[in-house]
């Protein structure tokens, strides 16, 4: 009998972990091969207004980003009113004439050029009013393509 | 000296490099949303004499104000149903568009008060300073909808005529961009152009 008594005093055997790191490495791929680093540090609250007769931004032409929206966290010393963002850093409407010919400039291919589009991304408790000064501007700028960036979901919940 | 194997190298500490490196994407991803509803803006022109004549009874006024309410043809309507009341402006059909050709394709009561034809309805947009951008937003989508939903059935119309059934317009504008499509695209075009043309989208913001 003492034959087999000595096996059942065994503690359970170590899980093997051997393909962890193949797992993880899976993990990892799918993680960088999806990841789009952020084009801009947000300075400004950017909670996207929804919609759902949305048209997908072509990724294949040149994308610029105008942000709009109350000073974030940490930000506050700037007021309350809705500020804009262009790149990294708080601008005036004034300067989006100036922005959007450096875009334009940035294009590498020429043809391009054309159809630059802006997608605006602004907050959406911001007041029209700048969201129509940037479209003036824009206007005066000549670039027309414009892009209201929004998430899906249903407009009748905003 | 006798052959010695290499000695084997420890890999037990390559989980954690991948854990390392992972976390390090899973805090930098962030999932674009890269959707929204595109736009063109009228180009600035200079100011020109002759001005255009529009009826009245052509245009669809929208009016939010600083409260974010809506004025729809000087009368207070609700969010909701503003799509159901733009899609009965266009699809009205009163009367002849500007060739003489009466809409044979309207659906709608053809009431001579509302708009003469698709082609000449305009949707005139005015919101104030004080709107607020997510009223502004779903007014801008219901719009679209509108006219998304005038195509759709039209479309379900046209596209077996030509081949292509049981596609709604959206289907067909998005497998018109798809290059993996298995099909006529230069047919498809044919069918988005004309339906484009049928209901020709007149959106007009009041600056």
């Amino acid at each position: 009998m003492s034959k087999f008594k000595g096996k059942k005093d065994n503690a359970l055997p170590a899980v093997n972990t051997a393909s962890l790191p193949d797992i993880v490495f899976m993990l990892l791929f799918f993680f960088m091969v999806v990841t789009v680093m952020r084009e801009d540090t947000l300075l400004i609250e950017n909670r996207l207004p929804q919609a759902d007769q949305v048209e997908k931004l072509e990724k294949k032409y040149p994308i610029s980003y105008i942000y709009a929206g109350k000073p974030g966290k940490g930000y506050e010393k700037f007021g309350e009113e809705a500020r804009l963002q262009l790149n990294d850093k708080f601008a005036d409407i004034s300067e989006i004439r100036a922005f959007i010919n450096s875009e334009r400039a940035a294009i590498a291919r020429e043809e391009l050029v054309d159809f630059l589009t802006i997608s605006l991304k602004v907050d959406k408790e911001t007041n029209m009013g700048i969201v129509g000064d940037i479209k003036k501007e824009l206007r005066e700028a000549n670039a027309l393509k414009i892009n209201y960036t929004v998430g899906t979901g249903s407009a009748l919940d905003n | 000296m006798a052959k010695r194997s290499a000695p084997e190298v420890n890999a037990g500490s390559m989980a954690d490099i991948a854990f390392l490196l992972l976390i390090f994407f899973l805090v930098t991803t962030t999932i674009p949303k890269d959707s929204g509803i595109n736009r063109k803006l009228p180009p600035m022109e200079p100011p020109n004499d002759d001005e255009v004549v529009i009826k009245q009874k052509n245009i669809f006024t929208v009016l939010i104000n600083g409260k974010d309410q809506l004025l729809v043809e000087d009368e207070l309507m609700e969010l909701k149903d503003l799509r159901k009341a733009a899609m009965e402006f266009l699809d009205n059909g009163g009367s002849t568009d500007a060739d003489g050709n009466k809409c044979d394709y309207c659906k709608g009561k053809g009431d001579p008060r509302s708009s003469d034809h698709p082609d000449k309805a305009i949707i005139s947009l005015k919101n104030e300073r004080e709107t607020s951008y997510k009223t502004y937003i779903s007014v801008q989508n219901e719009l679209v909808a509108a006219y998304n939903d005038l195509r759709n059935i039209r479309a379900l119309e046209v596209g077996p005529r030509k081949g292509f059934s049981g596609m709604n317009f959206v289907k067909m504008e998005n497998d018109f961009k798809d290059v993996n499509f298995v099909g006529n695209k230069e047919k498809l075009k044919e069918v988005i152009d004309q339906i484009r043309k049928e209901y020709p989208e007149k959106l007009s913001e009041v600056q």
